[in-house]
């Protein structure tokens, strides 16, 4: 167990550092979540003025903090695409994976929550000063709270992860799977409630979005970091977090199992 | 240079069919010592519109505890498919694989543990962070303990020259560093069994001689069973005491380099320069005419060691021309392995 952690998290370690080599990235990084945030205040906050007073319990304010939050995550939890894996099944260079004695999707998860980590240090907490600064953010009502919020962002990254692993294996049966990676991005952003809140969503389509795991990569850490949601409300929420990440990285486990029989690693 | 490329069919001619008749015995011996045991393996890959393909068709060889097996084909023979079902990366269409007494897809995990291997074209380190940071998370995946893997790294890290090359990220290592830093990351957890696929592919003559003598010592202080393909025949010589040919996904010989040679009848070849234009030198025993150049003047025969000797060839051309001078050809082990796909499935065993 003790070798598990060590190993897991030098691999996490990986991940941060690995993310961190690039500078210039990183602050290109900072300046588009900048202008995206306050472009994306901007429409919001119009959207809610216009309408009168609030839309769905957002006021002005609720709104700018939506969307600055949103701002703060979107670094860390990887809504848009991940293809690593079909990448290295496209080219073989999966074989290296399947050479350690680690479950790739453990290990890949494990430098994904490092890449996370950094992101939300060096990308999302910018976003916090600017959003504050520019059009005011709410905060989570206690230190419980605030300790729910960051383990929700911790689980949000790695249901992020796991979903894209499992369209990945897709790769396993499939050569092409760009089209279905992009498909899979729309749909995630949308019902992760990034575009506009889940809450906004017509009743059948809530429920559509609840069913899925989405609603837990953007919008649940925004309801537990923005105060929308407070002690019990937001312990349940971070409850059916844990539980998307226990049901997506079985489905990992056990799609990597019959992929690999499936695997098809053809010369060099 | 010991990475010349001709070898001696004389000097490991004697008998050398019984050599690989005798490797059977031994095989079927330590058969329960079989480090690698693979039966009627075969491994077919669906090809969309075409007929499909049996990269590994119906093998069968084992390997003992403590033997340097050297595989080697043409590209496209099915060497790296056979590597992959060995280490679990693939599953075989039919036939069974046995690595290290385990069944390579079941037991992949516990298998990684226990074998070291080198893709030559492919790379476990990780490419944005420093080479040392590679080797401690790959310490920490193989559970080492840290002063152990502490002790391991260092060692390797002498032995294959990679001090200087600590510090920096793996992308601007140069071909020769990278190749050494793979295969100290695969031996970091002092493997029972090595599988080098292509170790050697793009390096410079003294990384290749550096790359060698590591693996001998290895191998020499470790009793590390090891599995080699390559295309560098030099690979071979150094490394190996035993070799097998695969073709089209088949066996086409096991036994020992000089067995090789010996079986398909590698031929050495005269080259004479005469003192002026002379007919084809047709009709000398024992030799087959390969061609002339400068309208007779040198001329190129061809004759096997087991036949006739270089000095009954020269005596018989001297008889017929006046000589100027002369050199011989060594056969060249890769002309000797193509002579083996050249000839009839499997028409030639060792």
């Amino acid at each position: 167990m003790r070798a598990d952690l060590r190993t897991y998290g030098l691999l996490a370690r990986a991940g941060f550092r690995r993310q961190a080599t690039y500078r210039l990235a990183l602050a290109a990084g900072i300046v588009t979540n900048s202008v995206f945030g306050v472009i994306r205040a901007s429409i919001l906050m119009g959207a809610v003025a216009g309408a009168g007073a609030t839309v769905a319990g957002y006021d002005e304010r609720a709104m700018s903090s939506y969307a600055w939050w949103g701002q703060v995550l979107l670094g860390s939890v990887a809504v848009w695409g991940w293809s690593e894996l079909a990448d290295r099944v496209r080219t073989g260079d999966i074989a290296a994976d399947f050479l350690r004695p680690v479950p790739p999707y453990l290990s890949y998860l494990a430098a994904d929550l490092g890449r996370g980590a950094l992101a939300l240090l060096v990308r999302g907490a910018p976003m916090i000063v600017i959003g504050s600064l520019y059009s005011g953010m709410t905060f989570p009502a206690g230190p419980v709270e605030w300790v729910l919020g960051l383990v929700s962002i911790a689980l949000a990254v790695a249901i992020a992860f796991l979903g894209h692993y499992l369209v990945n294996c897709i790769a396993f049966w499939i050569i092409e799977i760009r089209g279905i990676l992009l498909a899979y991005g729309i749909v995630a952003t949308l019902f992760a409630g990034l575009y506009v809140p889940v809450h906004w969503f017509p009743d059948w389509l809530r429920a559509l979005a609840a069913a899925t795991p989405f609603p837990s990569l953007i919008q649940t850490p925004i309801d537990i970091l923005s105060g929308y949601a407070a002690g019990p409300g937001a312990a349940r929420l971070v409850a059916i977090q844990v539980g998307w990440v226990l049901g997506l990285g079985i489905g990992a486990a056990l799609t990597t199992a019959a992929g690999r029989r499936r695997l098809e690693v053809q010369g060099g | 240079m010991t990475t010349g490329r001709a070898f001696r069919p004389t000097a490991g001619r004697p008998d050398d069919g019984s050599a690989a008749a005798a490797h059977g015995d031994a095989d079927s011996d330590a058969h329960s010592d079989a480090v690698i045991s693979v039966e009627r393996l075969t491994r077919v890959f669906r090809r969309r519109g075409d007929t499909d393909l049996a990269a590994v068709d119906a093998m069968t060889f084992s390997v003992g505890r403590g033997e340097a097996v050297g595989y080697i084909g043409a590209n496209g023979a099915g060497k790296s498919t056979t590597i992959k079902m060995l280490t679990g990366i693939l599953a075989p269409t039919s036939g069974t694989a046995r690595t290290c007494g385990l069944d390579p897809m079941r037991g992949r995990r516990e298998l990684a543990r226990r074998i070291g291997v080198v893709f030559g074209q492919r790379s476990q380190l990780w490419w944005d962070l420093p080479l040392g940071e590679s080797f401690d998370i790959l310490a920490a995946i193989h559970r080492l303990e840290p002063r152990r893997a502490a002790t391991r790294v260092g060692q390797l890290i002498e032995l294959l020259d990679l001090g200087p090359t600590l510090a920096q990220p793996v992308r601007s290592l140069s071909l020769g560093q990278r190749m050494r830093a793979e295969v100290a990351a695969a031996l970091l957890h002092e493997p029972e069994l090595i599988i080098l696929d292509e170790p050697t592919i793009g390096l410079d003559v003294l990384s290749k001689a550096r790359l060698r003598e590591f693996l001998i010592a290895q191998r020499r202080e470790h009793g590390t069973t090891l599995l080699l393909t390559t295309h560098d025949m030099g690979d071979i010589e150094r490394l190996c005491d035993r070799v097998l040919v695969v073709d089209h996904g088949r066996l086409a010989f096991d036994g020992t380099l000089s067995g090789l040679a010996g079986t398909v009848g590698a031929q050495r070849v005269l080259i004479v320069d005469l003192d002026r234009p002379t007919d084809a030198l047709h009709g000398i025993p024992h030799t087959r005419w390969l061609g002339a150049e400068g309208e007779g003047v040198r001329q190129r025969l061809a004759f096997d060691a087991a036949d006739t000797t270089a000095a009954a060839v020269l005596a018989a051309v001297a008889e017929r021309a006046t000589l100027r001078d002369l050199s011989i050809e060594e056969p060249d082990i890769e002309d000797v392995v193509r002579r083996i796909y050249s000839a009839p499935p499997g028409g030639i065993t060792g």
